[in-house]
């Protein structure tokens, strides 16, 4: 192989070939530095298997049932991803859904409010909780662990008291109802794919002109066009299917298109992997999660990092609270408990957000909540009790924790923390 | 050699409570010198550095820089007039990368968008002007870094900012022979470059090697500063373990020192 050298900055180094490219990534997992590798191996296998036991897995009606299914625990999963790049957890984050979702519903349906004030208002209740949460763990020093559980068990409570000890509140806002049971129209779905498939090259590619026309090193281009393809063949094939009519009765009531959380999935996604990757704020929430102390004496305000931490990671459990009464029609004291948070928490640490805090990916939150909701509906649709699921479900997330950890040790080993 | 120093402490007193851990300490670094800072265990090295770092603010005393006199309070006036310290654990992240780490708290940004660019040009233009070839590469994660590397890193984030001064704290305490020397020869170039570095180290080879000048703690004392070429290896030993050797150092201690009260320790007493 030749190795032509570029000059990064006086730095000499050498151009990255295909190859070589390939084999520092694999070197690079080897050394404890697995990424979403896993959890995407993982949700692949229990694909093939669902596949083969039950023909209707990959039927285009439950391919679209996993989207409402697994949405709230992604959303909430997208924000312990923050939480948890800290090394902090938010154990209230299940219930403090539940109680944001209330509030909507109450708003809604008691007070006669509009969708675009009750909304808001949800999701500004979701701030506040992590204000109040952030507040107490980093100027009080308390434990995360002990704040959540404390709210935890306050929040199950305000949910009961908000729903006058346990009643069923129903919504009919019909924009409500719409964000988790609808569909985009054929026509828009397309538009979406193509756009996010374009959008997602552009980037790329714009970032290796960018970078080569300073003399910079670049990605190879032979895995930048990899990326794109591969990015590409998933959002086409998923549209193709997603477009097809899979109603049970279609003269009466035609099902086709892509279900409208997928774009809102897609949006947090982008703005949360720009917000982590391409700004000072998400530079320096890397810096506390790897190294607190070398993050002070470079000026960061640690205080405040930590606190925004949890406001965003409540602000994503409102928006998953928000589906989960937009997917149920309605709102109960169960909202946000049960299984909830346990699933959000496995999410997250499954597709590859590590428990030690500093390193974690948006993108892990939407990995490992395919690979939780699909587990969920495989076995389902196999006729496993709750109870069959619940082990299952446990054992993963065992299995994910101790990769991470024995990653971690590797990891150390290999001097590639 | 420069005839005036770059930053000048003279008569500088820090107490913690009862505790008088520097008395009346002087210190004088040169633009081009390196100083090297010696003393036992607990003789006030680290205090004295985190006085000049704005870590900790000084109880009486003057700190002179470039010639003007100025109050160093907080960490961010140190760098703001160009002192940087490399401590010993480095502060390093990691996981972030060598550019990551290197503007980390100081990111350069266009528009919210950090630019990774910019910023990995003149990352690479520092390492290259230490003449630092040993990296695979500017993107590669701190924690897969041998310890020179670290440290050669660490001083490279210091020098970033067009510092005047650089204290290192204990830069080879960790290191090997060969990673050591590597480090001893970015030291002296820092210095070429025109920088007043302040060496901390126990080690003497080390500081007969690169120092220009020695200054001696002693007790929290400044028992002597002494021109690297006028002392012998022994003398300064002498100076860290006694605060004197022959005519250089500190007068020998009077029991009026202690105020004419005659303390007694010896241990055993009546129990």
């Amino acid at each position: 192989m030749t190795t032509t050298t570029t000059t990064a900055g006086g730095v000499k180094v050498v151009k990255p070939t295909v190859g070589s490219h390939i084999n520092d990534y694999w070197g690079r997992v080897r050394g404890g530095d697995l990424g979403s590798l896993p959890a995407v191996l993982g949700l692949v296998a229990l694909c093939l298997i669902f596949g083969v036991a039950r023909e209707t897995f990959f039927g285009a009606l439950n391919f679209a049932n996993l989207f409402s299914q697994g949405a709230q625990y992604i959303f909430i999963a997208m924000g312990l991803v923050f939480v948890l790049l800290l090394g902090e957890i938010d154990l209230s984050a299940g219930f403090a859904s539940g109680v944001c979702g209330a509030i909507m519903a109450i708003l809604l349906t008691n007070h006669g409010w509009d969708w675009y004030s009750a909304l808001p208002a949800a999701m500004l209740a979701g701030i506040v909780i992590g204000f109040v949460l952030g507040f107490l763990v980093a100027k009080f020093g308390i434990p995360s662990f002990v704040v959540t559980l404390a709210a935890f068990l306050a929040f199950q409570g305000i949910l009961l008291k908000l729903l006058g000890g346990g009643k069923n509140i129903s919504i009919n806002d019909t924009f409500v109802l719409k964000l988790a049971n609808s569909n985009l129209s054929v026509a828009l779905s397309w538009a979406f794919a193509l756009t996010a498939v374009v959008l997602f090259a552009l980037v790329q590619l714009n970032t290796v002109r960018t970078r080569a026309a300073r003399g910079l090193v670049t990605d190879p281009m032979g895995i930048v066009l990899m990326r794109i393809g591969a990015l590409a063949i998933i959002v086409l094939v998923a549209t193709a299917i997603l477009t097809q009519e899979r109603s049970i009765n279609p003269v009466i009531n035609s099902v086709k298109g892509v279900p409208i959380v997928a774009p809102i999935i897609a949006v947090f996604l982008v703005v949360w992997t720009f917000v982590l990757g391409k700004t000072t704020y998400g530079r320096h929430l890397y810096a506390v999660g790897g190294n607190t102390e070398a993050a002070r004496r470079a000026g960061i305000p640690v205080d405040r990092i930590r606190i925004s931490v949890f406001v965003i990671g409540s602000f994503m459990a409102s928006i998953g609270g928000i589906m989960a009464v937009s997917r149920a029609n309605s709102v109960d004291p169960n909202t946000g408990g049960s299984n909830i948070l346990l699933y959000s928490v496995g999410a997250a640490v499954i597709g590859g957000t590590s428990l030690f805090g500093g390193k974690g990916k948006a993108i892990n939150a939407v990995v490992g909540g395919a690979v939780i909701t699909v587990i969920d509906n495989g076995m389902g649709l196999m006729g496993y009790t709750a109870g069959t699921k619940y082990i299952v479900t446990g054992l993963i997330l065992l299995v994910a924790a101790s990769v991470d950890a024995l990653a971690r040790r590797r990891a150390a080993s290999t001097g590639n923390r | 050699m420069a005839a005036t120093p770059l930053l000048e402490l003279n008569g500088i007193d820090k107490s913690f409570g009862p505790v008088q851990v520097l008395h009346d300490v002087g210190l004088s670094v040169y633009p081009g010198e390196v100083t090297a800072l010696v003393g036992d265990n607990g003789a006030g090295k680290s205090t004295l550095v985190k006085c000049v770092s704005g870590i900790y603010t000084i109880d009486s005393g003057t700190v002179t820089f470039d010639g003007n006199q100025v109050a160093i309070h907080t960490p961010r006036d140190a760098s703001a007039l160009g002192i940087e310290v490399v401590y010993q654990d480095l502060a390093l992240c990691d996981n972030l990368d060598i550019v990551q780490n290197m503007f980390l708290g100081r990111e350069k940004k266009r528009g919210i968008v950090l630019d990774e660019p910019t910023m990995e040009q003149m990352a690479g233009d520092t390492l290259a002007s230490l003449s630092v070839r040993t990296v695979k590469s500017l993107r590669q994660l701190v924690a897969s870094l041998s310890g020179g590397q670290r440290q050669t890193v660490a001083i490279a984030k210091a020098v970033l900012w067009n510092s005047r001064v650089v204290i290192l704290d204990e830069p080879t305490a960790a290191l090997g022979v060969a990673q050591t020397a590597q480090v001893l020869e970015l030291v002296r170039r820092l210095a070429d470059q025109g920088l007043g570095v302040v060496l901390i180290s126990h080690n003497m080879n080390d500081v007969f090697a690169v120092s220009d000048r020695i200054a001696a703690l002693y007790l929290g004392r400044m028992a002597a500063q002494v021109k690297t070429t006028d002392v012998t290896h022994s003398q300064i030993v002498e100076l860290i373990t006694a605060g004197r050797s022959g005519n250089i150092g500190l007068p020998p201690e009077k029991p009026s020192d202690f105020g004419g009260e005659i303390v007694d320790i010896t241990p055993g007493g009546d129990q």
